[in-house]
This record gives C-alpha cells, sequence and structure tokens, in this order.
C-alpha cells in the first residue's frame, strides 16, 4: 500500500512537469498552429543559463528568476527571427525549422556548457515527508513543483478567460484577418504566445532539472512526454495539457514501479493509442466537425 | 531528367485508350529510369572506393526508407515521425532469419517487407483515424516504445547489444579480391532500383491518384467513392514496407540490427530528410539520402580541420546540421528539389503543375485539416 501511494505522488509530481511542458505546446499550438519540438532545447537552454547564475552568485532565487525571464526573451526572439517566416505556410516546414532550432541549441550548449550533465539544486529539500515511521516518496520540492504548475496553469486560465490581453490573443489565434481589422496587434499576439510558452517550458526546465541534471539531451525524454500529454489531452486545450501530463505521469510512474522503466515508452504509446482511438483530437477536444 | 521520377505531375488521361498509352509510357519510363540508375549506380561502385562504397550502400538503404516516406507524406498527406520504427522491424526481422535461420538474404529481404507491411496495417488503420498533430503525436510515441520491445526480451532481440549477422558474401564469380562493401552497394542498389521501379510505377497509376485526391481533399475523394481510411492505410502499408525493406538492408550493410540504430533521432532525421530534399519526389528522396549520407563526413572533416577546443569540435557538426535544417528550408521552402526545378525553369505554372503547389498541399493534412 505504502508503495501505491509512493507511486501515485511520485506520478503526480512528474505528471505536473509533463502538464507544465504540454502547457507550452498547447499555447504556442493555439498561437500559431505550430507543434514546437525545439521547445526542449529551449528549456534546456534556460537551465543552463539558471544553473550559471546559481554557481556564480550562489543565490537558487537569482537563478530561478533570470531563467524564467530570459525564457520570455528566447520566446519572443524565436518566433521574431524564425517562426514568423513560416508561420502560414507548410506545416512540415514550421516542424522542420523547429527540429532544426533544437538540434542548432543543444549543439551550442555543449560548446557552452559541454555535454557532461551537472547537478542542479532544487529549490526545497528533497528529503521525503515522514508519516507515521514511513518515508514518502514526496519531498517539499515535489510539493513546490505541483503547487507551481497549478498556480501557472490556473494563471493562464484567468489571463485567456478574464483578462483584455487574453481576449485579444484568443482573438489572434483563431480569427486572425478579422482581429487584426479589430485593431489587434496580431503579430504581437503571436510573440506574446511563444514568450509565455517558453516562460512555462523555462520553468518546467527548472523543476525537473534537479532529478534528470542540466546537459544538452537531457530533455530530450521530458519533451516527449510533454508533447505526447499535449497530445491525449488536446492540443488547443490548456486543462487538456494538465490532465493529459497527470495522467501521463501516474500511468509511467505505476508501470515503471510495478513492472520496470524499460517498458515505459511502451506504456506511453498504448495510453495514447488507446485514447485516440476512442477520441482521436485527445481527451479535450471541442470541435468535432473538420473544416474543408 | 526531373520529369520522369516527378511523382507530382499530373497526367490528364481522360479517354481510356490515351490511359493505356500512358500506362505503357509510365512503365517503359520507369523501366529506362532503372536501367540509367544501374548503369550510374554500377560505375559508380567500381570507381570509388571501399569507404565510399559503403557510403553508396548507406545512401541506398536509405534512399528506400525515404520514397516510402515520401510517397506517404508527399502523396497522402500523413505525417509519420515513426518511420525508424518500422525500418527496425525489417533490420530486426533480416537479422533473425539470416542469423537464426540461416535463411539467404533475398527471401529474408522480402520477409521483412511482409513483416513491417504487417506492422504498417496496424499503425496504418489507427494513423487513419487521426490528423496532423495528433497523428505525429501517436507516431512519435511508436518510435519511442517500439524498440523498448528489443530490451524487454534480450533472449529474442538481443537487448541493447542488438543481434549480428554474418557479412553476405559477394558470389565467386567476381572474383576472390571483390570487396565486400562494393557487393553491398550492389545489394544496396538493387534494392533501390527495385523501390524506384515500383514507387514510379505507383505514383503514375490509379493508386497513386487515389493518394493525391484523399491528400488534397478527403470529402470530394470520398464523393468520388474512395473510401478515405482505407488509401490512407493503404499508402501506410505501401511506405512501411519501403521502409521494412529500407532497414533489411541496412542490417545487411551495417551487419548488425541494434536498438541504438533506430531511436528516435532516426525517424525525425528521415522526416527532415525528405521535407529537405524536396516532398514527393523520387529525385527528392534521393537529395534527402545524399544529405544523410554526406553531411555527417562532412561537417566532421570540417570541424577537425580547424584546431578547436574538444567541446567546440565535438558540437560543431550537429550545430551545422541544425544550421543546414533552418536555412535550407527558409531559403528553399520547396526543398533541393523544388529549388532545382525552379531554377532549371521546368516549372510549368499550370494549376496542377507547380511544385509550389503540389508542397502546399501535400502538407496540408499535418496541421490544416485539424484546425
Amino acid at each position: 500500500m505504502t508503495r501505491f501511494i509512493d507511486l501515485t505522488l511520485n506520478g503526480i509530481s512528474t505528471g505536473a512537469v509533463y502538464a507544465a511542458v504540454a502547457l507550452a505546446l498547447v499555447l504556442i499550438w493555439r498561437a500559431t498552429r505550430i507543434v514546437n519540438f525545439a521547445q526542449g532545447g529551449m528549456l534546456m537552454v534556460t537551465t543552463f543559463i539558471a544553473s550559471s547564475v546559481i554557481g556564480s552568485s550562489g543565490s537558487y532565487w537569482l537563478g530561478f528568476v533570470v531563467a524564467l525571464a530570459s525564457g520570455l526573451v528566447l520566446g519572443a526572439l524565436v518566433e521574431l527571427t524564425l517562426i514568423r517566416r513560416v508561420e502560414g505556410g507548410p506545416p512540415l516546414n514550421a516542424v522542420i525549422v523547429a527540429l532544426g532550432l533544437l538540434i542548432l541549441l543543444e549543439a551550442g550548449a555543449g560548446m557552452i556548457w559541454g555535454n557532461t550533465p551537472k547537478s542542479f539544486p532544487p529549490a526545497f529539500s528533497i528529503r521525503g515527508y515522514e508519516v507515521g515511521g514511513t518515508r514518502l516518496l514526496f519531498s517539499p520540492n515535489d510539493t513546490f513543483t505541483v503547487l507551481v504548475v497549478i498556480a501557472v496553469a490556473a494563471g493562464l486560465a484567468a489571463l485567456f478567460r478574464y483578462t483584455a490581453l487574453g481576449l485579444k490573443m484568443r482573438a489572434a489565434a483563431l480569427a486572425p484577418e478579422v482581429a487584426r481589422m479589430l485593431g489587434v496587434r496580431v503579430g504581437r499576439m503571436f510573440t506574446l504566445g511563444w514568450a509565455l510558452a517558453a516562460f512555462v517550458g523555462s520553468l518546467a526546465g527548472l523543476l525537473v532539472a534537479p532529478s534528470v541534471f542540466v546537459g544538452p539531451n537531457q530533455f530530450d525524454p521530458i519533451l516527449v512526454f510533454g508533447f505526447t500529454a499535449a497530445v491525449l489531452g488536446g492540443l488547443d486545450s490548456p486543462p487538456g495539457a494538465v490532465v493529459g501530463g497527470l495522467i501521463l505521469g501516474l500511468v509511467l510512474s505505476y508501470v515503471s514501479g510495478y513492472e520496470g522503466s524499460s517498458l515505459v515508452t511502451l506504456a506511453a504509446l498504448v495510453v495514447l493509442v488507446a485514447v485516440l482511438m476512442i477520441r482521436p483530437g485527445g481527451l479535450f477536444s471541442t470541435s468535432k466537425e473538420r473544416r474543408v | 531528367m526531373s520529369a520522369p521520377a516527378d511523382m507530382g505531375a499530373h497526367s490528364g488521361a481522360d479517354s481510356a485508350s490515351s490511359f493505356a498509352r500512358l500506362a505503357r509510357g509510365t512503365m517503359a519510363r520507369s523501366l529506362g529510369l532503372v536501367l540509367l540508375g544501374g548503369v550510374v549506380l554500377f560505375l559508380a561502385s567500381e570507381a570509388l572506393d571501399s569507404y565510399n562504397d559503403l557510403q553508396l550502400a548507406s545512401g541506398a538503404y536509405y534512399f528506400v526508407a525515404l520514397a516510402g516516406l515520401t510517397v506517404l507524406t508527399g502523396l497522402s498527406g500523413q505525417i509519420s515521425l515513426g518511420h525508424g520504427a518500422l525500418m527496425a522491424v525489417g533490420a530486426y526481422t533480416v537479422a533473425l532469419l539470416v542469423g537464426n535461420e540461416q535463411w539467404a538474404l533475398v527471401p529474408a529481404l522480402a520477409a521483412a517487407v511482409v513483416v513491417s507491411s504487417l506492422v504498417g496495417i496496424a499503425v496504418g488503420a489507427a494513423a487513419s483515424r487521426l490528423r496532423g498533430p495528433y497523428l505525429a503525436g501517436a507516431t512519435l510515441a511508436f518510435a519511442i516504445g517500439l524498440p523498448a520491445l528489443a530490451e524487454e526480451y534480450p533472449g529474442t532481440f538481443g537487448g541493447a547489444n542488438g543481434l549480428v549477422i554474418e557479412p553476405p558474401t559477394p558470389p565467386s564469380w567476381l572474383g576472390a579480391s571483390f570487396p565486400l562493401e562494393r557487393w553491398e552497394a550492389w545489394i544496396a542498389g538493387a534494392g533501390a532500383l527495385v523501390v524506384v521501379f515500383l514507387m514510379s510505377n505507383l505514383a503514375h497509376s490509379g493508386v497513386g491518384r487515389s493518394f493525391r485526391a484523399v491528400r488534397d481533399d478527403e470529402i470530394a475523394a470520398s464523393l468520388c467513392g474512395l473510401h478515405v481510411g482505407r488509401v490512407q492505410t493503404l499508402a501506410f502499408v505501401v511506405s512501411a514496407a519501403c521502409a521494412g525493406l529500407g532497414g533489411g538492408l541496412l542490417a545487411v550493410v551495417l551487419q548488425l540490427a541494434a536498438p541504438g540504430a533506430f531511436e528516435l533521432g532516426l525517424s525525425l532525421a528521415l522526416l527532415t530528410a525528405i521535407v529537405l530534399g524536396g516532398l514527393g519526389s523520387l529525385l527528392g528522396a534521393i537529395w534527402g539520402a545524399a544529405v544523410l549520407v554526406l553531411l555527417p563526413g562532412w561537417t566532421n572533416d570540417l570541424a577537425h580541420s580547424f584546431s578547436l577546443s574538444t567541446k567546440v569540435s565535438a558540437n560543431l557538426p550537429l550545430a551545422i546540421y541544425g544550421f543546414v535544417l533552418i536555412v535550407g528550408i527558409l531559403i528553399w521552402p520547396t526543398g533541393i528539389q523544388g529549388a532545382l526545378r525552379r531554377i532549371m525553369g521546368l516549372v510549368r505554372r499550370s494549376p496542377q503543375g507547380g511544385s509550389r503547389e503540389l508542397d502546399k498541399h501535400s502538407t496540408s493534412g499535418s496541421g490544416g485539416a485539424s484546425t
């Protein structure tokens, strides 16, 4: 029973990270209809920046803030310099540009920081809570991870639902021409969408780095599972991203705990195919009809 | 030269008689292509040293897989991030049959095609329900999930070390000193020629036309009596068969089938190669294969020709690859083949023939349809 609770708690905290990455992918998909395969590279770079800042200043929270800020800047920069040129073109071209950027960022990070993964400090203690004499696989740092992801998801939901800016962003994504006629700076909304996504992504990087370490390729599985979670939930739906992340986190945790870690990727495939066969647009897909 | 292999070129065959003439023409043209390709491959393999013969062989098996993928993505408009896993199916089939059962090479390769086609039926049936990024996600999960089986059943698949097979022996009439690499290049090249013949015919046949019809407008295609899901599944099966043959040839050339060779990176490299080469054309697949084979060597040489720190020189080839992908797509949105065709002034801006038009339509299935 303890094992089950441990695996559940572990699933929730890893699921929260997948949810954050999925949220970042959903934000970009909603804004520009592009699956951002470079997300893993972008959050890797910001986490390396955090690592350098923490190393030289000694302050975790300074590194944390700098990483989030650099996420915002990097996201906007990528949209303005690269993505703007492939937006509205063949979707595959955008995919290839994103893949190219992922490779370029990973190679660049290897040149600057080296290819050997480095440890990364957690925000809070990673010693599990003690309940009735047994130590749980859930630490104050895991609590922080879950709470931060909930806060970000709620913040994004509030932004899109209750603010004028959120309304403009939705309008720019859903009906760019109409939005432009009504005075929305559509291009700026796209840039903002990418910046926000990279912000959320860099947060995911900071949260997961203590357990996977920081290295050019350390975040590849996070990107793959984050994408799987986003597809599971439905790429148009932020709540779907969170639910998808949690489902995936829990399933993978149970499978790796009870059956062994080599089956994890296979389990992800089974879950994804099972869900997509019933709901081809993900769990939270809204529109049934396809446009001609 | 580029026109015969252009699978996007439509031919306005309205009456039955002109269709028959066209079919004969297509068949003759494909045979001509194969003969020409055979002569070029033969001369090239004779002229090259053994290292370059090995590269020629690698290019040939990549081409086989890429030709399948370009049929899937370019003709039927489906995206696959999982073709590396289908290559693994072919490679392991050949390794098991040749290594454990002592099958001859050709039947083993045929079996690889059959087995990967069967897997392709399953994947394709699931894929035909999915669109755009959801298809990308599902095939991505397939690409990372399948190689895990090799590690789960080490008794059968050899675990992380994979399965080693004996190198193919050149027949004795070629002489005792005939280099193994040249023989491998011939084997892989023969596979590539078979694929050229079949795919070139397929693209110009009614089946190819039904692929394009489904790609361009699913509703119109079903109004014309096509079963959209079945057509898409068939495209996936054709493409999986090619991937399986490519994987089988890879196992023969490398004499190894190991999970490390079929990681997600391979699937992504295949996708980038067909887009960079030029989507929907066999020549594009050739350019894509050339990029996959030649670029790593060139960038490695380049990285080591300067005196750089190991950190930089170890990562420079990868950086150049990423840079080439980004810049290549930005300056040639229709790939190398599209750019060449424009340069050679072969683009006729007819509503059906333009390469830009083809590309736009060919990718509409991978995102636009799901909005």
